[in-house]
């Protein structure tokens, strides 16, 4: 192997993950993260209608393939009239994508926070909606962590999909070093090498938001 | 206070210039085919405490429920009096008139705002601390000044013996310090109606005695109260009066000293007895 290849590659491949994985994978699952929640409020609502649009919206990001997703919204809108640049094509589908998955998650925390939490929360006066922000939200943000953390490191892995959408993230320059110098084990072993070690940051990072939203929790 | 006739429901009006505190016709409430209330009727003078006993599942708790508006009784209505302390007139929710949904709701909201509930399992919110537990409240819904409202959490976490405890999470006091913060919870949003549901029934033996005494004590600064509790002792030294419900109706009321001495009814007498043996 070309050890000269992996040191001269990897400032170009890390520029690729600094200014396309990365911004790709916070924007995708903050806004996936705002699409759940509100997927999720509907989930549990008493209306029939809300309810319904949510399950179906949940059940078609789940029971189709992202790459599919991705395909649809970058190569199969323009023929309709829709032309969206790799970049926002990106976005959308990710984050629709993190808001079917998040969904479900954050619809499971909250219904872990016993009923008693909504009935004080009414006894004190608070509506529906606050006592939701308030009090009910707060309890099942600690427990959709470890679950939300798992999407969240799919999602890093998963924009490498972005490439086949011509984003210039991390992958997509691996791919046109390899493609150039023809060394595809080393800079497919280099690409993999940098994913994990972002992966291997961001679960330290879950443990430490884990611990702090620990303190109220008796151990 | 002048006993009602055992068995029957106390005659509308009792007589107070300013009227009860609490008035109660007719509640009735079904969870699918399982009628809980059968035609509740209740009068609480102000400043007087009604206990409700009676075994599980005679609907006492659902009584104290719809009180608070954690349940939306079928029929039947609750009139809580004008507040002598702020002005508020006299409110009456007919639960046997339809109304449209969005109107119950924000009947039952009103009704709620008269009263605040103490609850068996406590059910302080675990994210918040002592102090955060008691203003949530006065703060985030009776939009009251923050300053104010930490000033008044503060005197009556002292008065409960938990000054030292404002900064602590639920979770690092026992059941009994629990319960007292979820007392003053219900003090700081100053209601006209006090509800507690089998406040003790929770707790250890060796912590029911600091609850109850805190209970007497607001009793006898003349809170109007209505608790539901297994705790006859208790019932005897602090209640004016005793309502004894089975089946989803009641069965006998009268003064506590009569009803858990000498009751007149015999599931009353039994359910007393049975209590008293175990304890």
């Amino acid at each position: 192997m070309d050890f000269n290849l992996f040191w001269s590659s990897l400032g170009p491949m890390l520029l690729g993950a600094v200014k396309g994985t990365i911004p790709l994978t916070l924007a995708s699952f903050v806004l996936g993260l705002l699409i759940a929640l509100v997927i999720a409020v509907m989930r549990i609502s008493s209306n029939k209608v809300a309810n319904g649009v949510g399950r179906v919206y949940v059940s078609i990001i789940r029971g189709t393939p992202l790459l599919v997703q991705l395909f649809v919204i970058f190569y199969g809108l323009p023929t309709i009239g829709v032309k969206l640049d790799p970049w926002p094509s990106a976005i959308i589908a990710f984050s629709l994508n993190v808001g079917g998955y998040a969904a479900e998650i954050i619809r499971a925390a909250i219904l872990s926070v016993p009923r008693g939490q909504w009935e004080a929360g009414h006894m004190i006066g608070m509506s529906r909606n606050q006592t939701l922000l308030r009090i009910i939200l707060p309890q099942a943000a600690r427990v959709s962590v470890p679950p939300l953390s798992n999407t969240f490191i799919s999602l890093v892995k998963d924009t490498s999909l972005a490439s086949l959408i011509l984003v210039t993230e991390m992958f997509r320059v691996a791919q046109q070093v390899a493609a150039f110098s023809q060394e595809f084990m080393l800079l497919y072993l280099e690409a993999a090498l940098i994913y994990w070690v972002i992966c291997l940051i961001l679960s330290t990072a879950q443990t430490r938001v884990e611990k702090r939203l620990d303190r109220y929790v008796a151990h | 206070m002048s006993p009602t006739k055992s068995g029957s429901p106390a005659g509308p009006g009792v007589g107070a210039a300013a009227g009860p505190a609490l008035e109660v016709r007719g509640l009735a409430k079904s969870f699918g085919t399982n009628q809980v209330l059968r035609g509740i009727d209740l009068t609480v003078p102000r400043g007087k405490v009604v206990a409700l006993i009676g075994p599980s599942g005679s609907g006492k708790t659902t009584v104290l429920r719809s009180l608070n508006g954690l349940e939306t009784p079928d029929a039947g209505s609750v009139t809580v009096g004008a507040s002598d302390v702020s002005g508020l007139p006299a409110l009456a929710v007919d639960f046997s008139s339809p109304a449209p949904k969005k109107a119950r709701a924000r009947q039952v909201a009103e009704l709620r705002d008269r009263s605040a509930m103490v609850f068996q399992h406590y059910n302080l919110f675990p994210h918040m601390t002592v102090l955060q537990n008691v203003i949530e409240g006065p703060v985030q819904v009776q939009k009251r000044p923050r300053a104010e409202a930490v000033a008044e959490a503060e005197s009556l976490l002292a008065r409960v013996g938990l000054a030292d405890k404002r900064d602590a999470y639920p979770f690092e006091l026992s059941g009994g310090q629990q319960q007292r913060v979820g007392i003053v919870r219900a003090l700081a949003l100053k209601p006209q109606l006090l509800l507690f549901d089998e406040p003790t029934s929770a707790l250890d033996p060796e912590l029911v005695d600091d609850v109850l005494a805190v209970i007497k004590e607001l009793a006898d600064e003349g809170w109007t109260m209505v608790i539901v509790t297994h705790e006859l002792a208790f019932a005897r030294q602090t209640a004016d009066e005793v309502v004894f419900m089975a089946g989803g109706v009641v069965v006998e009321r009268g003064p506590a000293a009569q009803v858990l001495r000498n009751p007149k009814e015999e599931r009353t007498q039994a359910f007393v007895r049975r209590l008293l043996h175990e304890n």
